[in-house]
């Protein structure tokens, strides 16, 4: 698997020191036997690109003037990483940040190991690799010191970017870097690392590392590159998902001022990858201008005879009561079982059933989707906003019939990815518009093209049943879960965990599933998997609670104190795209009900559970989720207006158990703060609704929240003593049942389907 | 057709049709990339501008119904005190998440201290809520708009 790869890149890589140009000493690392193929030939970037003068295949540079320059490997799509990675470097090179400068890598994947921004991998992955880099330029500094001044390695300390003698004498890297450069790299696996008491960059707040250029409006984004000749294009596809162009007035369109060409897009067979998110390239029409603004006015004139296909027979009403018909069934197939849940179910002394619901939803990041490429001579070059460059790599090599090796991608910063841009669609798009053109092209979505031509958190309905004994004791759970399937696989991101909780907690237990078949796209989504089901899940465990006549916190942190079954077989590994959601290899600790509890105490006290007074038509609820190797339990307060059934998210509480480290504080907020309004957000009013094959909604009918709904939040860590992991994701899923639980306290009435319908918590 | 528009203090010259907007003429004609197009319908305020020191979205603002007006954009208002102290409490606060809707948050909160220099958290809301922002910093956004106007930064709204 591939993050198993990645995880052994420190213990594995060796390193290469040279010369830098201009002097100074330039660090570099190889993967031997990386999967990848190398970026071989690597072309200039785009001029007015402000990050082209150094050397791409460097990891850490440090120059004469004593300038740290230190690549970042991640695309940056405002999870922060291209500031707090470099931190990581920094701090064991023990740099002085002042003079360190950041410069977003390539795609070069023998140089950087696997790159891409998802799953909230980025901190695991990458956290050892990014101290041992530090520690080893740092310890050829030591080195280079020690020779000139022929005193043991042992008397040398470095301290802001010197290396201090024993005897007071001092030298910048700077100094030392020429030297440092001709000394044999250390053995990456036996470096020391510094200890967490030993910090000075790493847990220090830094704001972002590009923000300056952001508030002033400097280009940065996809959607900004420009390149020598370029044209604009955008792509119109057909509204019904896997439906293929016809015919179209190309000429007519042809005609109007600033169009320069007119063709049809007609890929034979299907052209996506095998990982099954996200669709290749799609049958279209492109539309080439002189400006975007007249190729996208000229969608208005655009006529397409399409051939919908099959797709166009599907509909939400169609799957919600299919799904209905099947909640009554044998489910398809059992997950997980332990003990008897029938018997025990038949048995208990009071049951809970309960059927809950969620749709399909957008990601919406607010850069559309949009790509710059130009192909010339059989080599494609592309500036892209993407989360996952070297799998557009694949796709754009696929669809262009060239090898990877002709196929260099620059990575911009991204304006939000959320998942979409894990998927390489418009990639591909550009690359052959590209081609076809003969000229560079900037392709453009457009708003609603970007909203309807998505993939999906897909939808998903569960059946749940719950048996209490009569000292009120959950002794019986079981769910059916009816979910989508594109074949014979599970549509994408829409697994259910066969560990899912209380799996394993419960005596009597059984997890099942059912699917549907589905021709709408889906994929990652942030926290995938964990987004849906931790809000059903832990919306069903408030109701067990209210039932059992418990306080619902108690009642969870009860739940989590002990594994009362034998743990399954371990999971087969999973297959697909980094960004999915569940299994996570190796690469952190496994569950721990401790750290479960541990944070849910810490959000009792923080949020003053059971201890405050609260109006009437105001409520507080708690969730608890566990995604991406982090522990987050939160309290929501919501107050309901009885006139119209409006929610208010007064406030939210926050504790997060992400390990001993928080390499960035002010970065880590930002993410918790977000990933709680993002779920609040979907919450209150996301839904995608497929009718006759095709997203039914348009931009303005797909409400994102609001300034004046955002609550106030407060983030709390809960320090343990595990490696860090990362934060795009985990404050996400439990927001999400810990506001509908909330609007149960406050009003009596239980959320089960999403978004939530304020018609109905009117009085 | 040419029009002559008024851009952060300098008159440019353009040849455009004249329904094109404001912002691809800024973002591609004249090449300041800071405005940024979002949705193109005015919904949720990435290619806020100034028009005569109004905030107004340059995504629906054709061109020719621009004139003499004075244009300030992302790149200019930094050269005014409000819109320096504005861009520098964003830095201060540490708001920026991927960054793409902050010129036009940034626009939209200096025309607010423009014409509001103590701001209510209520009068944040009215003024801000036109803008998106999908990465959810508005906690951050509303504690940057009170630095700016030398607020404490605290959020004052009752729970």
């Amino acid at each position: 698997m591939a993050i198993a790869i990645d995880q052994a890149v420190s213990r594995r890589a060796f390193l290469s020191v040279s010369a830098a140009a201009g002097g100074g000493m330039l660090l570099a690392l190889s993967i031997p036997g990386h999967a990848d193929a190398a970026v071989a030939a690597r072309a200039p970037a785009a001029s007015e690109h402000p990050e082209h003068d150094v050397d791409l295949n460097a990891y850490v540079t440090i120059a004469p003037d004593n300038t740290i320059t230190i690549m970042s490997k991640i695309p940056e799509i405002g999870q922060g990483i291209k500031t707090s990675l470099p931190m990581i470097v920094a701090e064991e090179l023990d740099a002085d940040w002042h003079n360190v400068r950041i410069v977003q890598a390539p795609l070069d994947t023998k140089a950087y190991g696997i790159q891409f921004a998802g799953g909230s991998f980025s901190t695991p992955m990458n956290w050892d690799l990014q101290r041992r880099m530090g520690a080893a330029a740092r310890a050829m500094l030591i080195t280079a010191a020690a020779l000139t001044w022929k005193v043991p390695e042992s008397e040398i300390a470095t301290s802001a970017g010197k290396v201090i003698a024993k005897d007071g004498r001092s030298l910048t890297y700077g100094q030392l870097a020429a030297k440092a450069a001709k000394v044999i790299p250390p053995d990456m696996k036996t470096l020391v690392l510094k200890g967490a008491s030993q910090y000075s960059i790493v847990g220090k707040s830094i704001g972002g590392i590009d923000s300056p250029k952001v508030v002033t409006g400097q280009p940065l984004f996809g959607i900004d590159v420009s390149v020598p000749g370029m044209r604009y294009a955008v792509f119109q596809k057909c509204p019904v998902f896997g439906g293929k162009v016809v015919s179209a007035n190309v000429d007519a369109v042809k005609s109007l001022p600033g169009i320069l060409n007119v063709f049809l897009v007609n890929p034979e067979g299907p052209t996506g990858l095998p990982d099954g998110m996200a669709m290749g390239l799609q049958s279209g029409v492109a539309i080439v201008a002189s400006s975007w603004w007249q190729a996208n006015k000229a969608l208005e004139s655009l006529q397409v005879v399409w051939d919908e296909g099959p797709v166009a027979g599907q509909s939400s009403a169609g799957f919600a009561a299919k799904a209905q018909e099947l909640s009554t069934q044998t489910p398809q197939k059992v997950i997980h079982s332990d003990g008897d849940p029938k018997g025990a179910l038949a048995g208990a002394a009071k049951v809970i059933e309960a059927a809950y619901s969620y749709p399909f939803v957008a990601h919406s990041p607010l850069e559309p989707m949009n790509s710059t490429a130009a192909f010339i001579n059989g080599k494609l070059e592309m500036w892209s906003p993407t989360q996952n460059p070297g799998s557009g790599r694949t796709l754009c090599a696929k669809i262009l019939g060239i090898p990877e090796d002709a196929v260099t991608i620059h990575m911009t910063r991204c304006g939000g990815g959320f998942g979409r841009r894990l998927g390489s669609d418009f990639m591909a798009e550009a690359a052959m518009i590209a081609k076809l053109q003969g000229e560079p092209v900037k392709l453009i979505w457009n708003r609603n093209q970007d909203l309807q031509h998505e993939f999906y958190r897909p939808g998903g309905f569960h059946y749940f049943k719950a048996g209490l004994d009569a000292q009120g004791q959950l002794v019986a759970f079981t769910d059916h879960y009816v979910g989508y399937a594109n074949g014979p696989r599970a549509s994408n991101s829409s697994d259910l965990s066969a560990t899912e909780f209380p799996a394993k907690y419960v005596k009597n237990l059984e997890l099942a599933t059912s699917t549907m078949q589905l021709g709408m796209p889906t994929g990652p989504m942030r926290a995938p998997g964990s987004n849906a089901h931790a809000f059903v899940f832990q919306s069903f465990l408030d109701e067990v609670a209210h039932a059992a006549g418990k306080d619902p916190l108690q009642h969870l942190i009860d739940l989590y104190a002990e594994e009362r079954a034998a743990p399954p077989p371990p999971a087969p590994p999973r297959k697909g795209p980094p960004g999915g959601g569940g299994g996570f290899g190796n690469l952190g600790p496994p569950f721990s009900g401790k750290r479960a509890q541990g944070v849910l105490e810490m959000v009792r006290e923080k949020s003053g559970w059971g201890k405050r007074q609260l109006p009437q038509g105001t409520g507080m609820g708690v969730a608890f989720y566990y995604s991406h190797l982090g522990y987050f339990a939160e309290v929501v307060q919501a107050t309901v207006l009885p006139a119209d059934g409006t929610v208010k998210v007064d406030k939210v509480w926050v504790v997060g158990d992400v390990g001993g480290t928080i390499i960035n504080p002010t970065g880590a907020l930002n993410q918790c703060q977000g990933a709680v309004i993002d779920g609040i957000s979907q919450a209150l009013g996301a839904k995608i609704t497929m009718d006759r094959g095709r997203v039914a909604q348009t931009f303005p009918e797909y409400p994102l929240l609001r300034m004046y709904q955002a609550p106030q939040v407060q983030v709390d860590f809960k320090l343990t003593q595990f490696a860090p992991t990362g934060l795009g994701e985990p404050a996400l899923p439990p927001v999400i049942p810990a506001l509908c639980n909330a609007i149960f306290a406050a009003t009596g009435k239980r959320i089960r389907h999403l978004p939530i319908d304020t018609t109905l918590l009117k009085t | 057709m040419s029009y002559t528009i008024n851009v952060n203090g300098t008159p440019q010259t353009v040849d455009v049709a004249g329904d094109t907007p404001l912002l691809w003429v800024l973002r591609d004609t004249l090449d300041l990339k800071g405005s940024k197009f979002g949705c193109g319908m005015g919904l949720c305020g990435c290619c806020t501008v100034h028009i005569n020191g109004a905030p107004r979205r340059s995504c629906i603002t054709p061109i020719s119904t621009v004139g003499q007006a004075h244009i300030t954009t992302i790149e200019g208002v930094g050269s005014t005190d409000t819109g320096k102290k504005v861009q520098d409490a964003w830095l201060a606060v540490d708001v920026v998440q991927c960054g793409y809707c902050q010129a036009g948050q940034i626009m939209a909160a200096t025309a607010l201290l423009n014409t509001n220099q103590k701001p209510t958290d209520k009068d944040i809301d009215d003024a801000m809520s036109g803008n998106l922002c999908r990465c959810a910093t508005y906690v951050r956004i509303r504690a940057a708009i009170k630095q700016a106007a030398g607020l404490p930064i605290t959020d004052t709204r009752e729970v």
